[in-house]
């Protein structure tokens, strides 16, 4: 009898051995309350696992297809962390998930948290407030669009830079010079390209009245054609196609560095009298903003992007900033219906203000409120 | 018709990404990233048009002498050079993806001489910056003596100057107005943006179709 008890216990101790390693119970588990559910809100590319952290000890993120079978390692995550989202799932499939730590008495594992399975979601809840703002912004322009159609008077700020376009349009004329129009580097996809388009209208208008000579060097194919239509159009509008000539609008370069050392040079061998730059630029900025300067001609630049606004507000005569760059197009047609846009803009950027105001206000009072309000996940 | 198929295109296009933005459904973002690709397939096609228009200037330019014409030579040459070996290149599936001799051009040429322009910068803000920083009014001043407080937290040497005084002063400058008065700028623009952008959507600016409102 005692023979076959020892036995017993020696098939035993064989079997339980090697999942003694596992033993939950072996170590205190530095985490608790581990689940793991389909990620709200997104595409059905993830799981998330949430736990309590009971300490800050790495773990490896253990998957398996069913509860008891065999897990394998997905990631590491660290406890304090309390969370992980799993992006290496397949739609729809069912996983479990465990935690695995290293201890003194070898690899200790929590309990098996799921079935989980990752879902495409209808909508991202931590973006209603931005649902809400974009309605909001919609129904501006529309409200002010129509207040201008019925004929009302709307008032819209100086801008000097704008304003200078006349002038600098006229210096080239007096001269004799040519007039240089940088669209920016990028694509049409950039909306800041567009506003350039809608400036470079007003200027090439004005080239066609006046007989100034101008020239649009490109980086962007897309922007290219586009701006060639835009050119071509200005000059039919002016009364004066016969004048518009294919080398007004040219095709330059792919390359950043090769663009701007091909419109540099053009700047130091033409020394036009005028150059715009206006769209989206990035390190060329300074290089093109210097070189017209020491050339000797009036610039006029406006972009969005505010790590080069200091180098064109240090190079050149005139600078739109931001948001003036939006506006050339209404400020320049003095439609009523383009400027009732910007009149919508102008309250929204109020609303704004108000509400970042009442929030400073309220943080002062140790209320969050409108933080987590303007919080988008 | 022909204005009304690119205003109705726009909208559609327009609206969609928005659209996606509020709906994470995979069906939804799977078309959203068509669109994306298919925008790039565009550019592509534009490509050419932009080709045609740089060989056919430059070959006007030399056949009339312009002033710098043979700069124009070098320029076409440089082109089916680099078209020759790039195409021969993706033909014969090079193990580097590139013909070596693309390589060796890109590597030899292209590359220093992107490099070269790149760091010409480093003069422009050198000059950019004496211009900026004539103390002629008042604004001109304050702009002045804040440069000068970055500038020297930023080496040690202002830091021995003043005793440890100077990094936490410039931070104190960078974090402080300059990152009031970007954001300002930055929330503005933002907002311009918007607008501009549901101006374009709903059709009420067309100037980049080349036509005006009628």
């Amino acid at each position: 009898m005692r023979r076959i008890c020892l036995s017993m216990l020696a098939i035993m101790v064989i079997l339980v051995a090697p999942h003694l390693a596992y033993a939950q119970d072996s170590a205190p588990l530095p985490v608790a309350g581990l689940e793991a559910f389909d990620t709200p809100s997104d595409d059905g590319s993830s799981v998330t696992l949430r736990w309590e952290a009971e300490g800050n000890v790495p773990a490896d993120v253990m998957r398996s297809t069913s509860r008891s079978g065999e897990y394998e390692v997905v990631g590491e995550a660290e406890t304090a962390d309390g969370i992980y989202r799993d992006v290496t799932v397949e739609l729809g499939v069912e996983y479990f998930y465990a935690l695995a730590f290293m201890t003194g008495d070898g690899t200790v594992m929590t309990e098996a948290a799921g079935p989980a399975a990752a879902k495409s979601n209808w909508f991202r809840h931590g973006r209603k407030n931005t649902l809400v703002a974009t309605f909001v912004m919609f129904a501006l322009v529309v409200i002010y669009v129509t207040i201008a159609r019925r004929g009302k008077e709307l008032y819209v700020r100086k801008i000097a830079g704008l304003n200078a376009i006349d002038e600098a349009v006229g210096r080239a004329t007096e001269m004799g010079k040519k007039i240089f129009y940088i669209p920016g580097i990028m694509s049409l996809s950039e909306i800041q390209t567009i506003a350039s388009l809608s400036i470079l209208k007003y200027v090439a208008k004005m080239t066609a009245i006046y007989g100034t000579s101008i020239e649009v060097p490109n980086k962007d194919p897309l922007v290219f054609s586009a701006a060639r239509e835009t050119v071509k159009q200005a000059y039919m509008e002016a009364g004066k196609p016969d004048q518009f000539k294919e080398e007004m609008v040219t095709y330059l370069t792919y390359d950043q560095f090769a663009y701007a050392a091909s419109v540099t040079a053009k700047m130091v061998r033409e020394k036009p009298a005028t150059n715009f730059m206006i769209g989206s630029f990035f390190a060329e900025s300074l290089i093109l903003a210097e070189t017209g300067q020491a050339a000797g001609a009036i610039q006029i630049a406006g972009t969005a992007d505010v790590t080069q606004l200091p180098f064109f507000v240090t190079t050149c005569d005139y600078t739109l900033l931001g948001e003036e760059l939006y506006a050339a197009s209404a400020y320049l047609s003095r439609e009523p219906v383009l400027l009732g846009s910007i009149k919508a803009q102008d309250v929204a950027k109020a609303i704004l203000m108000i509400t970042m105001a009442t929030g400073i206000v309220f943080l002062a009072f140790k209320t969050d409120i409108i933080v987590r309000l303007l919080e988008t996940r | 018709m022909r204005r009304t198929i690119p205003l109705v295109l726009t909208f559609v296009v327009g609206m969609y990404p928005i659209f996606a933005f509020f709906v994470p459904h995979a069906s939804i973002s799977g078309v959203n990233q068509w669109l994306d690709r298919a925008l790039m397939i565009v550019a592509a096609f534009a490509l050419p048009l932009g080709v045609v228009n740089l060989v056919g200037m430059n070959l006007t330019k030399i056949k009339q002498k312009r002033e710098g014409w043979p700069y124009a030579i070098v320029l076409l040459a440089g082109l089916v050079v680099m078209a020759y070996f790039g195409v021969i290149g993706v033909i014969t599936r090079q193990h580097t993806g590139f013909h070596p001799t693309f390589q060796m051009l890109f590597d030899n040429m292209v590359s220093p001489l992107q490099a070269t322009m790149f760091s010409l910068l480093a003069f422009y803000v050198a000059s950019a910056a004496y211009r900026a920083f004539r103390a002629r009014n008042v604004e001109a001043t304050i702009l002045l003596v804040a440069a000068i407080i970055v500038m020297l937290g930023r080496i040690p040497f202002g830091d021995m100057l003043t005793g440890g005084r100077m990094t936490p002063l410039s931070e104190w400058i960078m974090n402080r107005p300059n990152a009031a008065a970007q954001r300002g700028i930055i929330i503005g623009a933002a907002l311009g943006a918007a607008s501009m952008s549901i101006r374009v959507i709903l059709g009420i600016e067309r100037t980049y179709l080349g036509k005006s409102r009628d």
